[in-house]
């Protein structure tokens, strides 16, 4: 898919991520935004799923770890035809397959169940483990937050995998530096980031995380080290693509209004195709 | 009293039942290639060792890092394996609860728990490594199977049953050796009790090492009481028809576990009966308190699980019994 028809799809999940957050009523806002670029490469460039037939054995895994960014997963699962868009507006109510945080007996095409951080990288290693043990192609992809590297079980797990030299995981850091409290500088200094992961034997990666160029090309790079598992610190702007949420930490666990919610979708329809880059 | 199971001859031999865990889970290993054992720094003292060196390929060390053992456990089986993760109970399920609610039981993960050194069994290593509270705080967790076998044949018969059984299970059971009160024809079924001996008078429900400790009591009231002794080895799902039998035969119910009185076999058996046929009970474990330093059996003695206890609450409950 060229970067064009990428660029594309992420307004669609964007779109889609506003509807369901208003529909909601609750749920997270800066977080999907922020990671919709990366989901919109990962579902229709990188991963290699069957939507028609998501418990496919040979299927690429994804682990999403900080489940409350779920609204992005379930909005680039529908776009890609895991089921039907109009379900999407039944996230967070009673009887719907879509969980406030995400359960994978609830839709074919989840692969854990996460909510409290901390727990997604352990179970991607466990997947990576399997293919390794049993000589699968099939590659394990891990979504973490910035803010759940406060939590030990993250960097047990980011040992044992620099340690098994796990080239067959990558994961993705949104490292949008907010988390519930505040800044993650100010809550709990992550830095100096990209040498911790270094330490640990870990390849590391640095993109912009709404740069489309950036994503694939980081993707493609990971796949191609094999003595080593990939992290790319993906920097990506929180509730990217609506200016009023953007980098506003206090947008992390709250949904627009009716009249912030068709701004917002004004904004990301007029921006149609400018969406991109960050640091520039 | 009457033998219901053939029973091997007294004195028994004793046998740990980690060595029944170790071996089981070479049988289940060789039945089935997709089990795979990880460990947390615990190889030996687990008895995983076995299967490491007979399935170096299916052996897993995850270091000293209980949470992401549970996590590792939980991807693999996501991903079509049947892993056991070893550790002792104080440390697993003690320290990585969290993720064998979500992780596990949540995503209905098939990971084998398997806790070793439970309860006061450990001994001298003292209060923080006696794992009293692992049953209750695991009780309440959906989807979960918790078994508590007594001695080296049921020990390693429930592994080989719990690789065949698809969903989470937690397996716990002490340090020390128990008396080979099964043998390898005896029966064993998930959530099925097994009846020992049959009484009119009371019944002893035991798990874990309080079963030989229950039968000797049996043994010794012979001829003053008549007792009933049942060897609960699965607490949840708890065997109901078990226990509603029991207080229909004998009106009287006696629980005796390596653990707190709160939350584990005894809670079980009382909810089962206060909900469906009142009866008197009375619950023999650790009362509200942690452990200390010393040898299991002057543990037992100080914390209310000796032979002498277990006779004073038959007494106790008799006179209640009226």
């Amino acid at each position: 898919m060229t970067t064009k028809e990428l660029t594309i799809r992420a307004e669609h999940i964007r779109e889609s991520v506003i509807e369901m957050l208003l529909e909601a009523g609750s749920g997270h806002s800066a977080g999907p935004l922020g990671m919709a670029d990366i989901f919109a490469v990962l579902y229709f460039d990188v991963l290699n799923i069957k939507p028609e037939n998501p418990k496919w054995a040979e299927r690429d895994r994804l682990v999403l770890s900080n489940g409350h960014i779920c609204p992005v997963l379930y909005a680039a699962m529908a776009h890609r035809g895991f089921f039907e868009k109009e379900q999407l507006m039944t996230l967070r109510k009673l009887h719907s397959h879509l969980q406030g945080h995400p359960h994978n007996l609830e839709l074919a095409g989840i692969e854990n169940s996460s909510g409290p951080l901390g727990q997604g990288l352990s179970q991607a290693i466990g997947m990576a483990l399997t293919a390794k043990m049993d000589n699968k192609k099939w590659h394990t992809f891990a979504m973490l937050s910035d803010g759940e590297h406060d939590e030990g079980q993250t960097w047990e797990a980011i040992m044992f995998a620099g340690s098994r030299a796990l080239s067959n995981l990558t994961v993705v850091v949104d490292r949008n530096n907010i988390q519930i409290d505040g800044t993650t500088d100010h809550v709990m200094n992550l830095e100096p980031f990209i040498m911790k992961y270094m330490a640990f034997n870990w390849n590391v990666i640095e993109i912009d995380g709404n740069n489309i160029e950036e994503i694939v090309s980081a993707f493609k790079s990971a796949k191609a080290i094999i003595n080593k598992p990939t992290v790319i610190i993906a920097k990506t702007i929180p509730g990217k693509g609506v200016k009023f949420i953007e980098n506003d930490y206090e947008w992390h666990g709250k949904v627009p209004n009716e009249e912030q919610a068709q701004k917002a979708l004004r904004e990301i329809r007029t921006m149609s195709g400018k969406i991109k880059s960050l640091h520039e | 009293m009457k033998h219901l199971v053939t029973l091997a001859k007294g004195p028994f031999e004793n046998q740990e039942c980690r060595e029944g865990f170790g071996d089981g889970l070479v049988d289940a290993a060789r039945e089935n290639n997709d089990v795979v054992a990880l460990t947390a720094d615990l190889k030996e003292s687990t008895k995983v060792a076995e299967f490491a060196d007979t399935f170096p390929d299916r052996f897993i060390e995850v270091g000293v890092a209980e949470q992401n053992l549970a996590g590792i456990a939980a991807g693999m089986a996501l991903s079509g394996k049947v892993p056991f993760m070893t550790s002792f109970a104080v440390f697993s399920p003690g320290r990585n609860w969290d993720q064998i609610r979500v992780s596990i039981c949540y995503s209905k993960a098939n990971v084998k728990i398997i806790g070793c050194h439970a309860g006061l069994s450990v001994g001298p290593d003292g209060a923080t490594h006696q794992a009293l509270e692992d049953i209750g705080s695991l009780r309440s967790l959906p989807n979960l199977t918790i078994i508590v076998p007594c001695d080296y044949d049921q020990t390693r018969k429930a592994t080989v049953a719990i690789a065949k059984h698809n969903g989470p299970v937690y397996m716990r059971f002490g340090r020390g050796k128990t008396p080979n009160i099964t043998n390898s024809r005896s029966d064993f079924e998930i959530g099925k009790a097994i009846r020992l001996t049959s009484g009119e008078d009371v019944t002893i429900i035991a798990n874990g090492p309080m079963v030989a400790k229950a039968l000797e009591v049996a043994k010794k009231l012979e001829g003053s009481y008549d007792i009933s002794v049942i060897n609960m080895h699965t607490v949840k799902p708890i065997d109901k028809k078990a226990i509603l039998e029991a207080a229909k035969d004998t009106g009287a119910i006696i629980t005796v576990e390596d653990h707190q009185r709160i939350g584990g076999l005894g809670s079980a058996v009382a909810e089962v009966l206060s909900e469906n046929s009142p009866t008197p009970l009375i619950r023999l474990g650790v009362n509200d308190s942690f452990g200390e330093s010393g040898e299991p059996e002057e543990l037992y003695d100080k914390y209310g699980l000796s032979e002498e206890a277990i006779i004073q609450a038959v007494k106790d409950i008799s006179k209640i019994k009226g």
